[in-house]
C-alpha cells in the first residue's frame, strides 16, 4: 500500500465504499427489522442482532392481513400483464422489424410517444371505465385483480422498441431462408426469432414484471378490500396503520417481496446493464 | 386450427354476455365488445392482413385502456363531474320530480316489503289494498307480479328469487336511504310510509320539458336551470333553488378559467409546478452527479472488484421502489428515526416543508443513483481510449482531459436517458405519496401540500377527502398532458438518431 498506491487507486475504493455503505444500510435495516423479535422502531438496529422467525409466521397466520392471498394476487396480476406486454411487444416488433408497410415509420414514433405518458394520468377516466365496466359485468369491476389486469395490459406496446432493436441484430438471411423451405411468417417468428430472442424476452419480461409488481397508485384506487389487494397496497397498510410496531412484520412481507426480484436481476445483470444503456427505464 | 378455436371463444364470449348486458342497459360496454369481436375476425379469419395480424392484439389493449382513458379524461376536464353531480340530468329531473308527492284523501295504500337486488338495489314488492293486486317497483317504474312471481302471504310478498327481503329492523336502519326512495307512476309516485306501508301520491311538481322547466302545480312557481357557481339547479327567478340536486353538465373552459383565475387556486397550482419541476431536476441532477463521479471512479482497469461493486450497487435499482420507499419513510421519523438517531441531529424531516423536500430528494437518489452509475458506466466504456490519450499527448491534465473530451461525448449519449428521468420524476407519484403523502399541509390550503407535485395534487383533488372534484382533477391531469407532451417532445430532438429511424 504505497502513497502512489492511494493516489491512484485506493481512494476510488474510498468512493466506492462509501456508495456501498450507502446502498446497503437501508437493505440490512429491513433484513434486521424482519428477524428482530420485537418488531418496533425502536428496539430495530442496522445490524442484525437477534434471529426470530415470529414475523414470518405471523404473515402467515393472522386472517386480517392475508400475506398469501396478496402473494397470490400480486403473481396473477405480474404473470398475466408481463405476458400480455412481451408476447404482443414481440408481435409488433416483428412487424416493425421485418415488414416494409405505410404508416410504419410513423406508427413507431407515436408508440414511441405514447410510451412517454405514463398511463395512471389518465387515473380518473380509467376509475370511472372500470366502475362502469363492473357495473356492467361485476367479474371485471373495481376490486377485481382481472379488472386491475386488464387496464394495466393497456401497457401492452411498451417493450416494443427495446425488442424490435433486438431483432433488427438478427441477420434477416436467417428468416429469407427458412421462408425459401417453405416457413411461414408464423413460423420464422414463433420458430426462429422468438427463440434467438429469448435474452430480450427475458430483459423486458423482468423490466414488465418490476413495473407491475411496484404499481401503486391505480392499485391504491382500485383494489381496496383487504383480499382483494395485491403487495403493494397490503404492505403500504400493515405500514401506516401502525409506523412503530408493525416495522418487524412488513419488513418480513417486505423481505420475501424484495428476494426474487433481487435474485432475478443479479441473475440477468448482463442483459440488463446492456438494456440500459439502450434507454430502458424501470418504473 | 388454434386460431379457429380461439375466434370461436371470442364470438361465444361476446354472444354470451349480450342478453345480460342489453338488458341491464350497458350499450356501451357491449358495443365494445363487439367491436372488439369485429376486428378480431376482420383480422384473423382472413389470409390478408399479414401485418395487422402482429399489431392488432397490442394495439386494441392500448386504444382501449391507455389512449381512450386519456382522451375521456380531456372530455371529462370540459364538466363539473364530481360528489352531487355524479348523476345525468334526467336522473336528477325524475328523482325531484318524484320526491314531491304528497298523499291525496282516495291515494291507494299498499302493504309494503322491502328487498335489495344482490347489487344492493332496493326494490318495493306491494300488495294494493283495495286489489290484492301485487307489484314490484323501484326508480325506473312499477310492475305488475303474476301470481307465480312472487310469493304473498297475509297480504304481503315474502318471497321472490333473485331477491333478499329485509326485516323491520333493516327496514328502520335502511330509512334514510328508503325516504329518498320513490316509485314513479303515471300519475304520481308511491313512497314507504311506516315500515310496512307504502301510498301512491301525485306529485306537485311537473316537469315540462319544452319549457326546461319545473312547475310548481300548487303556486305556479316556475323553477328554471340556472347556473350557480360551476353547476346548474332549478331555481326560480329570485335565484331561491328548488332542490340541492344538481347534475353533471359541460361546463366548458370554466376549471381551466378556475386554475388559472382563482387566486387560491392559482397559488397553489404555481407552488407545486415549480416544486415539480425542481425536484424532476433536482433529483436527476444528484443521481446523476453521484452515479457519474461513481462511475469514474471505479471504472478504471486497476480498480480490482468492479463485478463485486456493480451486483451491490445494484440493489437500490433493484428492490421494487414501493418497499424501499416505506423503509426510507421510517428513517425521518424525528424521535425515533436512524437518520435523526444516527447523526445525532433533531430534524424534524417530514414536518417542515423545507426538510421535507430535503428528504424526498435524499431519498430519490438512493433510488437513482445506481441506474445512473450502471448508465455511465456503460457510456464512458463506449468511448474510444485514443480520444482520451490524444488529449493526453496534447498536454492536457487529467481532469482537463475528462472535462473537455470525455464529458460532452457523454452527455451525447446519455442526453436521452436524462430527459427520460426527468420526465419519469416529473410524474413519480409513488416517492411522494408513499413518503410525504404531499405534505406537510397548511390549514389554510388543505389541497396543495408543499411537497406536492403535480400527479399527487391531481389524485387527491379527485380521490381526496375533501370530496370527489372529478372535472377540475381531469382539468389538472389535462395540463400534465400537455407538459408531458412537450417533455417528450425534447426527448425526440435530444434523440438524434431518431431521425434516421429504419
Amino acid at each position: 500500500m504505497t502513497i502512489r498506491w492511494w493516489r491512484e487507486v485506493g481512494w476510488r475504493h474510498v468512493g466506492g465504499l462509501v456508495a456501498v455503505i450507502f446502498a446497503v444500510v437501508p437493505v440490512l435495516y429491513v433484513v434486521s427489522a424482519a428477524f428482530n423479535p420485537l418488531g418496533t422502531v425502536v428496539s430495530t438496529d442496522v445490524v442484525p442482532t437477534q434471529f426470530s422467525l415470529v414475523h414470518f409466521r405471523s404473515l402467515f397466520e393472522d386472517p386480517a392481513r392475508p400475506f398469501p392471498r396478496w402473494l397470490l394476487n400480486t403473481v396473477v396480476v405480474c404473470a398475466a400483464v408481463t405476458v400480455v406486454q412481451v408476447f404482443s411487444s414481440a408481435m409488433a416488433a416483428y412487424a416493425f422489424s421485418r415488414f416494409r408497410f405505410r404508416g410504419r415509420r410513423s406508427g413507431l414514433l407515436t408508440l414511441l410517444l405514447i410510451q412517454m405518458f405514463p398511463q395512471f394520468l389518465a387515473v380518473i377516466a380509467l376509475f370511472t371505465m372500470v366502475t362502469e365496466l363492473g357495473e356492467a359485468l361485476p367479474a371485471l369491476g373495481l376490486n377485481t385483480i382481472a379488472g386491475y389486469s386488464l387496464v394495466l395490459m393497456g401497457s401492452a406496446l411498451a417493450q416494443v422498441w427495446l425488442i424490435k432493436g433486438y431483432f433488427d441484430t438478427i441477420p434477416r438471411q436467417l428468416d429469407e431462408a427458412a421462408v425459401v423451405d417453405g416457413a411461414s411468417q408464423a413460423t420464422v417468428f414463433f420458430r426462429i426469432l422468438l427463440p434467438l430472442a429469448r435474452p430480450i424476452l427475458a430483459v423486458t419480461g423482468l423490466l414488465a414484471f418490476v413495473g407491475v409488481i411496484g404499481e401503486f397508485l391505480l392499485a391504491s384506487i382500485f383494489l381496496t378490500d383487504t383480499d382483494s389487494k395485491t403487495l403493494a397496497v397490503g404492505l403500504y397498510g400493515i405500514i401506516e396503520s401502525d409506523r412503530s410496531n408493525n416495522l418487524g412484520v412488513f419488513a418480513a412481507g417486505a423481505l420475501m417481496t424484495a428476494l426474487p426480484v433481487v435474485l432475478l436481476f443479479q441473475y440477468l445483470q448482463r442483459y440488463i446493464v446492456g438494456g440500459l444503456t439502450a434507454g430502458s427505464v424501470k418504473d | 386450427m388454434i386460431r379457429i378455436l380461439c375466434l370461436g371463444i371470442a364470438v361465444g364470449t361476446a354472444a354470451a354476455l349480450t342478453p345480460g348486458l342489453a338488458a341491464g342497459r350497458h350499450f356501451v360496454v357491449l358495443a365494445v365488445a363487439w367491436i372488439v369481436v369485429a376486428v378480431l375476425l376482420v383480422t384473423y379469419a382472413t389470409r390478408r392482413a399479414l401485418v395487422a395480424k402482429y399489431l392488432v392484439p397490442g394495439t386494441l389493449l392500448l386504444v382501449l385502456f391507455t389512449v381512450a382513458p386519456v382522451l375521456a379524461t380531456v372530455q371529462m376536464s370540459t364538466t363539473n363531474y364530481g360528489d352531487g353531480t355524479r348523476s345525468t340530468k334526467e336522473q336528477t329531473v325524475a328523482r325531484i320530480v318524484a320526491n314531491s308527492v304528497v298523499q291525496a284523501p282516495d291515494s291507494p295504500t299498499f302493504n309494503l316489503s322491502v328487498a335489495t337486488t344482490s347489487d344492493g338495489e332496493f326494490m318495493f314488492f306491494l300488495v294494493d289494498r283495495a286489489t290484492n293486486h301485487a307489484y314490484a317497483g323501484n326508480e325506473q317504474g312499477l310492475k305488475e307480479l303474476s301470481q307465480e312471481a312472487a310469493t304473498v302471504t297475509k297480504g304481503f310478498v315474502t318471497a321472490a328469487p333473485g331477491y333478499t327481503f329485509l326485516t323491520p329492523a333493516q327496514v328502520n336502519e335502511a330509512g334514510p336511504r328508503l325516504k329518498e326512495f320513490a316509485v314513479p307512476t303515471a300519475d304520481g309516485a308511491i313512497r314507504q310510509r311506516g315500515l310496512r306501508e307504502a301510498f301512491e301520491g301525485r306529485t306537485t311538481l311537473r316537469y315540462e320539458k319544452p319549457a326546461d322547466t319545473i312547475v310548481d302545480q300548487r303556486t305556479q312557481t316556475r323553477y328554471t336551470v340556472q347556473r350557480q357557481g360551476d353547476r346548474e339547479y332549478f331555481a326560480d327567478s329570485t335565484g331561491q333553488r328548488l332542490s340541492e340536486q344538481s347534475w353533471r353538465a359541460s361546463v366548458g373552459l370554466e376549471n381551466y378559467r378556475r386554475a388559472f383565475t382563482d387566486s387560491r387556486i392559482l397559488g397553489g397550482f404555481l407552488r407545486i409546478f415549480g416544486w415539480t419541476v425542481v425536484f424532476a431536476a433536482g433529483s436527476v441532477l444528484l443521481t446523476f452527479a453521484v452515479g457519474l463521479a461513481l462511475a469514474v471512479m471505479l471504472n478504471d482497469p486497476r480498480v480490482r472488484g468492479q463485478k463485486w461493486y456493480r451486483s451491490i450497487l445494484l440493489l437500490p435499482y433493484a428492490i421494487p421502489g414501493f418497499i424501499s420507499i416505506l423503509v426510507w419513510s421510517g428513517f425521518f421519523n424525528q424521535e425515533f428515526g436512524l437518520i435523526n438517531s444516527l447523526t445525532g441531529l433533531h430534524v424534524d424531516w417530514l414536518g417542515d416543508p423545507f426538510w421535507a423536500k430535503a428528504a424526498l430528494l435524499l431519498l430519490n437518489l438512493w433510488l437513482g443513483f445506481p441506474y445512473m452509475f450502471l448508465v455511465a458506466t456503460g457510456a464512458l466504456q463506449a468511448i474510444p481510449g485514443e480520444l482520451k490519450e490524444a488529449a493526453t499527448i496534447d498536454g492536457a491534465g487529467g481532469f482537463t482531459a475528462f472535462r473537455k473530451i470525455t464529458l460532452p461525448l457523454l452527455l451525447v449519449a446519455v442526453g436521452p436517458i436524462l430527459v427520460a428521468s426527468f420526465a419519469f420524476n416529473f410524474n413519480n407519484f409513488n416517492v411522494v405519496e408513499l413518503l410525504t403523502h404531499g405534505g406537510p399541509f397548511t390549514p389554510d390550503n388543505p389541497d396543495a401540500g408543499a411537497t406536492d407535485i403535480l400527479i399527487s395534487y391531481t389524485v387527491r383533488l379527485a380521490f381526496g377527502a375533501g370530496g370527489a372534484q372529478f372535472g377540475f382533477a381531469a382539468a389538472i391531469a389535462t395540463l400534465l398532458f400537455v407538459i408531458t407532451g412537450v417533455l417528450a417532445a425534447a426527448q425526440f430532438r435530444a434523440t438524434r438518431s431518431l431521425e434516421e429511424v429504419h
